[in-house]
């Protein structure tokens, strides 16, 4: 998968644990947590998603790097850049 | 001597999901037509079978991420006691949330939940770490009374009764005792169930010889008849607001009836099998507390399951307290619904309450040929019955390890 790919996986899981949230206008360089109903157990479930979805295991000390769009898929890419796109 | 207004315990709010209504007035339009709920159903490694299946709005007073993050025994519950409390016109807004208590009967919790963590990690190759974190909050004993406080920000006390499947009526007695014991000032009650999504339940009826099978699932469910083969499983919710007389007469509230006895007792028997002596001495109970006699009852609302042996027990009881007295109506709601666990003993009931205004009782439908072995004459088999009175209604509720729990409901004169 190249960025953008990771992009959309990130964004369909987002939608499928906050359903009642508009992602259209996220802001890719700001926090999930300033633009969106998020806590603890969501944030969770984002990597539990990952998890079962490629099999990435993310270690906790490397949570920081899912805060914002941008981050995420920065840190993701090296571990997903294998995998094929889901589309 | 009377009990004073502040001791009387009113119910002044309905709320309910059941397989055919998910609101009293369509329930029980259903119930006087005749129109079952049961459908064709489908489960996890069973064979095709038979269940109450309910089709409430989930997101009517729920965010679809309240929603997934809960169980359906919490949806269940978070509509129905939104709905009672709006039917109550309380002024929820400016009531005191610390002064408001949810006791929610069930028959059992968190197997849907472990059956759902136990499937998907057969698809990891038991990877436990696949496992969801959602699975303790999900599973505790506590979480759909514990939902409900936090959808309708309640902040007094919450807890489940477990009662098997007594425990919609149990969720009632507690609700009474807190109101009684001032412990809180609005009590929101009765029972849930999300029993159809865990298969273990339908295939542990199987294996007992007690999962009811019939080409036409409306058919399937028949209480006291013959050809009954077993029980039907539901879901559903039925809650209510409960608060003492001299809070709702202040406030203006409408009342549908007032709960003036109840019983609680136990086999002490067996794991499965019912003792009629001690269901009959658990109908004294709840009459003896009502200061009321046999004679004094118009509507009795079975519990029975169309079990061989629960039906025959329950009969046996009741033929003990009320003999063959002609002006009594015996009805069974399974017969319609299926048997919705710990919901039962409160979508029964519910249903049978508008009974105080229209003066019918509805039927027990799906008895074409009693079973001979049942030797009440008060049945009301397949069409309503019209009464010359409604005064008081019995409601039974029975469960596994030999629970059982009669309630008593007064039709209201202000």
């Amino acid at each position: 998968m190249n960025e953008e790919q990771i992009r959309l996986v990130i964004l369909d899981i987002l939608d499928k644990i906050a359903p009642d949230e508009d992602l259209s206008d996220l802001d890719d360089s700001q926090p999930f947590r300033d633009q969106m109903e998020l806590d603890s157990m969501d944030f969770l479930d984002i990597v539990m998603e990952l998890r079962k979805r490629y099999r990435v295991q993310i270690p906790e000390e490397d949570y920081p790097n899912l805060v914002t769009m941008d981050s995420t898929v920065t840190y993701l890419h090296p571990l997903l850049k294998d995998v094929e796109s889901p589309a | 001597m009377p009990l004073p207004d502040e001791s009387r315990i009113v119910i002044t709010g309905i709320g309910l999901t059941a397989p055919n209504g998910n609101s009293l007035a369509e329930y029980r339009a259903n119930l006087l037509a005749g129109n079952s709920g049961v459908v064709p159903f489908e489960t996890r490694y069973m064979p095709p079978t038979v269940a109450g299946v309910c089709d409430f709005e989930v997101t009517r007073h729920q965010k679809r991420k309240e929603a997934r993050r809960g169980t359906r025994a919490g949806q269940v519950a978070v509509y129905c006691a939104n709905e009672a409390v709006v039917d109550s016109q309380l002024d929820w807004e400016n009531t005191p949330k610390n002064r408001v208590g949810v006791y929610l009967g069930i028959t059992e919790h968190g197997n849907v939940e472990t059956e759902n963590e136990i499937y998907e990690i057969t698809q990891f190759d038991y990877d436990t770490k696949v496992w969801s974190h959602h699975h303790n909050p999900r599973t505790v004993a506590n979480n759909p009374a514990g939902e409900v406080t936090i959808n309708m920000k309640i902040t007094g006390p919450h807890l489940t009764v477990g009662a098997a499947c007594a425990a919609g009526n149990a969720g009632f007695i507690q609700g009474v005792q807190m109101l009684r014991l001032n412990e809180v000032d609005v009590a929101i009650c009765g029972g849930v169930s999300e029993s159809i999504h865990t298969f273990g339940i339908f295939a542990s009826f199987q294996s007992q010889g007690a999962l009811a099978t019939h080409d036409d699932p409306t058919k399937a469910c028949r209480p006291f008849d013959a050809n009954r083969n077993g029980i039907v499983v539901a879901e559903g919710g039925g809650i209510c607001t409960l608060e003492r007389l001299s809070d709702a007469k202040a406030r203006g509230a409408r009342i549908y009836g007032e709960i003036v006895g109840y019983g609680m007792n136990s086999d002490a028997t067996d794991f499965v099998l019912p003792s009629a002596e001690r269901q009959a001495e658990c109908l004294e109970l709840a009459l003896g507390r009502a200061n009321l006699t046999a004679d004094d009852i118009d509507i009795v609302s079975s519990h029975a399951t169309a079990t061989e042996m629960g039906d025959i027990q329950e009969a046996k009881a009741l033929h003990t307290v009320f003999g063959d007295r002609e002006s009594l109506a015996i009805n069974n709601t399974k017969s319609f619904i299926g048997h919705a666990m710990g919901a039962a003993g409160a979508l029964e009931l519910l249903g049978n309450l508008p009974a105080f205004e229209d003066l019918v009782a509805h039927a027990t439908i799906n008895l074409q040929d009693r079973d001979p072995k049942i030797a009440l004459k008060q049945l009301v088999a397949n069409d309503p019955r019209e009464l010359p009175k409604v005064d008081y209604i019995l409601n039974n509720s029975f469960g596994m390890l030999g629970i059982n729990s009669v309630l008593i409901i007064k039709r209201y004169e202000a």
